[in-house]
């Protein structure tokens, strides 16, 4: 089987389009980025002009120029001292503008992603940095508020990168790294694995939703305090919570309040809510849950759930009613 | 004069080869095209929807690179497909039912019924008529 090499889903959304994500900040943090890249671009171009133009005269000058271009004097200032001392300063100015992305004031909301072949495991933490809410492959953030990010990794080194929100920083086994993350609007932004991880490395994306202040405050109560399902179960949900068990997904699989406490897949407590599936890869519908409780092999090679190609028709629906049930 | 006889027979033959030939050409144009009953339907809006809708989570089509879902029959060459899931005539009027519906007209499917407007079915029918091998 081909690995895949792209796609067009959410993930896409978040890499593709004019102007293209990465010079498109949506927030301070990204600015900086965004900033710092136009700034190297510029100095890029005026030392290619200056090559070209040396380049010309040396060709093409008259002996006198070709003279003073080859002279001793020219090599010394613009064969080492210039380019030293841009290099310096660039170095110098750039590590001030980026030490803000990384240094934490304490008003910032605290978050933990832990990077998982292909998915990632996302969880709400207090401010003693104990966890309060687990979820994954999306997060949801408030509008115009820092927040820090842990990253770990739980088998090999992952990425973390959302263009229009951040920088990049690498989640390495073993080792904490933290990034910030701020949205200046309310949206939905998204992400994706920025290092190779494995053969579906590309198909390793995630959503950042970002909410008002007031919506998110509300979103995370909801969360915290769940309340009993208000609508009866239906049958075909009840089935599908029983086959959830019967069939195994819950060996790898949690959904909260339920005997399932698998911790080894994402948390599906929420899956129904979730605007993705398959980390970012395809919308959330019926259809697409079917596709991939059924044969996820087929949509996202080598991922660790293998392919049930043994559920009935009947089977696959009640078990994805199920998914869909889960908000 | 043996000769001359042989070359005309041959000629003849090889000119009787060529006239079936061209009307092998005119008389063998694969199964009549449906897709002009789908009146203003764009089949590369239908392209688009496949992919936005997830159709591709289970099946394969031609021309999308990924993901090319392995649940669902592949669809490579549907526009020559005499029926709609081994049971229901191939036709633009109950294909369109048939991807918006799947459930009400084949029971016990895994397919779901799907969301889409008048429009979108209509495109997407236009898109699936119009894979054939090449």
């Amino acid at each position: 089987m081909s690995q895949p090499t792209s796609s067009r889903s959410s993930l896409a959304e978040a890499l593709s389009g004019w102007p293209p994500p990465v010079l498109d900040p949506h927030g301070p943090f990204s600015n900086t980025v965004t900033t710092l890249a136009w700034v190297l671009i510029a100095l890029v171009t005026l030392i290619f002009v200056l090559v070209c133009a040396a380049l010309w005269v040396a060709l093409y000058g008259s002996d006198e120029l070709r003279a003073k271009l080859g002279g001793e004097s020219v090599v010394k200032w613009f064969g080492l001292i210039v380019p030293a001392g841009v290099l310096f300063l660039l170095l110098a100015w750039g590590t001030t503008m980026v030490a803000g992305m990384t240094a934490i004031k304490g008003d910032e909301l605290r978050m933990r992603v832990s990077g998982n072949i292909y998915w990632w495991r996302v969880s709400y933490l207090d401010a003693g940095g104990k966890e309060i809410h687990a979820d994954a492959n999306e997060l949801h953030i408030p509008v115009g508020r820092p927040v820090v990010v842990d990253m770990v990794s739980e088998d090999v080194i992952h990425s973390f990168w959302v263009p229009k929100l951040g920088g990049k920083m690498d989640m390495i086994p073993g080792r904490t790294n933290r990034l910030k993350l701020q949205a200046d609007k309310a949206g939905v932004y998204g992400g994706q694995c920025a290092e190779f991880c494995g053969g579906a490395h590309s198909l390793m994306g995630f959503v950042v939703v970002a909410h008002e202040p007031a919506d998110w405050q509300r979103w995370l109560d909801t969360r915290l305090t769940p309340t009993p399902a208000a609508a009866p179960i239906g049958a075909e949900v009840l089935r599908g919570s029983q086959l959830f068990t019967e069939v195994g997904c819950a060996a790898c699989h949690r959904v909260a309040g339920t005997t399932a406490q698998g911790l080894s897949g994402p948390d599906l407590t929420h899956v129904g809510s979730r605007r993705s599936l398959g980390a970012g890869i395809l919308p959330n519908t019926r259809g697409t849950l079917i596709g991939w409780i059924g044969d996820s092999q087929s949509i996202k090679p080598s991922n660790r759930m293998p392919a049930y190609r043994s559920l009935q028709a009947a089977e696959l629906n009640a078990l994805a009613a199920y998914m869909e049930s889960l908000k | 004069m043996l000769a001359c006889t042989s070359r005309t027979w041959v000629l003849a033959r090889a000119s009787r080869t060529l006239v079936l030939a061209c009307a092998s050409l005119v008389a063998c144009d694969g199964p009549p095209d449906r897709t002009p009953m789908l009146g203003d339907a764009s089949a590369a809006n239908g392209r688009r929807l496949v992919a936005d809708k997830g159709c591709v989570a289970c099946h394969t089509f031609p021309d999308v690179k990924w993901p090319r879902g392995g649940l669902g029959p592949s669809l490579q060459d549907f526009g020559r497909q005499g029926l709609i899931a081994g049971r229901l005539p191939n036709q633009p009027g109950v294909l369109m039912q048939f991807v918006r519906n799947a459930p009400a007209l084949v029971p016990g499917t895994a397919m779901p019924a799907m969301l889409m407007t008048d429009q979108e079915a209509r495109d997407v029918t236009a898109y699936l008529l119009s894979l054939k091998p090449r």
